[in-house]
């Protein structure tokens, strides 16, 4: 019996049918700019949160390509409690891959169960896409940490419970754990932003906030490159998959729409244009979804090539979501402009997530370094081929 | 296993198997794949500027994906990832307590 697939089959399942429960609240939570907190608390009991995490701290151990699954069904009907299991997602990875025995034993359980709700607090106003920018400090104070700072654009720093706040100590990029609760953090919740306005997004500001030395997530030096990176590198891969699931759920609608509507006697689906716009909705769903998948097997087997096949997924599935959410927007027409359309949410949340964890730029240019280290690694003198990576199996 | 026919490289290579010089030459091709030319065996590679943001992780991977080994928090240490022969000598370590444990 393999008890990995049974696992995984459970945590999809599991997914699907609470994104069957929360379908019709939606537009609610994004109309109103909250998720509440029996639904975060629902979530947690449902299992949907650190899923990925080892059995020992509550976890499910499920694979990548459950993960992703699971995360599509929900990004298929709410982007911000997608949202919610991309940053628990994050800051349990980053805890499970670099947190101290105690760190991990402190959090992960909180993590997994949602009775913990965390927060990544890495940007900053002058240091976004480059997070080496970060000019929160950090510094030592007897046996304490002192944490000053303005961060922004906090997903969940609204409501957080634990928060992983990147800044500097003696100059170098350092990681610390912040409790909510601490005093000195003030939070400045967001409101009406493009997308994600149910994500309780918040700007925080910490002014001498004081937590244990212990509290430092790996020695200075390593806060980014390794322990937001961590983060990072699992935020983009469940962001691509909740892109994944907002795109299908586009391309339903769209076609749905067009096959039920009835103008004029023709219905929309027999138009040629409209059907133009189906076909192609249907390679760039199609197409992210690959990408997805196999940057699932590469990670599932600790490739050095996942970092750079996620940033892949992550760039195709944001795009993919945004064109096919458009397309669908059009083909609904005005119904698709209407405030509580699902379409529309999704063509606004689709386009935040062309900018979170790494923006089309950004990663265009990673994805050109990889290029090139493809072509090295083919030798020179080799005629030009597709990398291992652009090419899904 | 399909890491090789993803990165062209041997397999994991077993505790205790690889001599010295076969990890130092293994790193020098990865590490020549991410900056551009090998570096010399004391080289220090993060001081070239030519590394992304990436491929800190990357060389986490590597190096435990090619060796069998798992990189822990208490490993963080830049001795051990600088240059060539550090990281040959950090692995050459941690496969001897994996081989003794």
């Amino acid at each position: 019996m393999d008890t990995h697939t049974d696992t995984d089959t459970a945590v999809v399942a599991g997914a699907a049918g609470f994104a069957d429960t929360v379908r019709l609240d939606a537009a609610a939570w994004d109309r109103t700019g909250v998720l509440p907190a029996t639904v975060v608390t629902d979530a947690g009991a449902a299992g949907l949160l650190a899923r990925d995490l080892p059995r020992r701290y509550g976890g499910a151990d499920a694979s990548p390509a459950a993960i992703g699954e699971a995360t599509a069904r929900i990004g298929a009907v709410c982007s911000s409690l997608r949202a919610l299991l991309t940053v628990q997602g994050m800051v349990s990875a980053a805890l499970g891959r670099w947190g101290s025995a105690e760190q991990r034993e402190r959090w992960l359980p909180a993590l997994a169960t949602g009775a913990a709700v965390a927060g990544f607090a890495a940007t900053e106003e002058s240091a976004g896409t480059e997070l080496a920018a970060v000019a929160t400090s950090i510094e030592p104070s007897g046996d304490a940490l002192r944490i000053t700072g303005r961060k922004r654009w906090v997903t969940f720093g609204a409501t957080a419970d634990l928060l992983l706040v990147i800044g500097r100590l003696d100059g170098a990029p350092a990681a610390v754990l912040v409790e909510g609760d601490r005093p000195g953090l003030r939070r400045e919740p967001v409101r009406g932003q493009l997308g994600l306005r149910a994500a309780q997004v918040a700007h925080l500001d910490l002014d001498g906030v004081r937590v244990p030395r212990s509290h430092l997530v790996a020695p200075a030096g390593f806060g980014l490159s390794h322990v937001a990176g961590t983060a990072l590198d699992h935020g983009r891969y469940t962001v691509a998959w909740g892109c994944v699931g907002l795109a299908r759920a586009c391309q339903r609608a769209a076609t749905a729409h067009a096959v039920e509507r009835v103008q004029g006697a023709v219905r929309l689906a027999d138009h040629q244009l409209v059907r133009a716009t189906l076909g192609r909705g249907h390679v760039a769903v199609t197409a992210a979804e690959q990408l997805c998948r196999h940057a699932a097997q590469v990670r599932a087997v600790r490739d050095p090539d996942a970092v750079a096949a996620t940033v892949l997924a992550k760039y195709a599935a944001s795009r993919a979501a945004t064109r096919v959410s458009r397309d669908a927007v059009q083909v609904h027409g005005a119904a698709g402009c209407d405030p509580d359309s699902l379409v529309g949410r999704f063509l606004r949340d689709a386009t935040v997530m062309r900018i979170i964890e790494g923006s089309d730029e950004v990663s265009e240019l990673h994805l050109a370094d990889h290029a090139i280290r493809a072509h090295r690694r083919s030798g020179a003198a080799a005629p030009a081929r597709p990398g291992p990576v652009a090419v899904p199996s | 296993m399909s890491v090789s026919i993803l990165r062209g490289m041997s397999d994991s290579i077993p505790a205790g198997a690889a001599r010295p010089a076969d990890v130092a030459a293994t790193v020098r091709a990865f590490l020549a794949e991410a900056v551009g030319d090998a570096p010399e065996p004391d080289e220090d590679m993060f001081a070239r500027g030519t590394v992304t943001s990436l491929f800190a992780l990357q060389l986490i991977a590597f190096v435990e994906n090619t060796f069998g080994i798992e990189v822990e928090p208490e490993d963080l240490d830049f001795a051990n990832f600088r240059t060539v022969n550090a990281v040959t000598a950090f692995v050459g370590g941690k496969r001897a307590a994996t081989s003794r444990g």
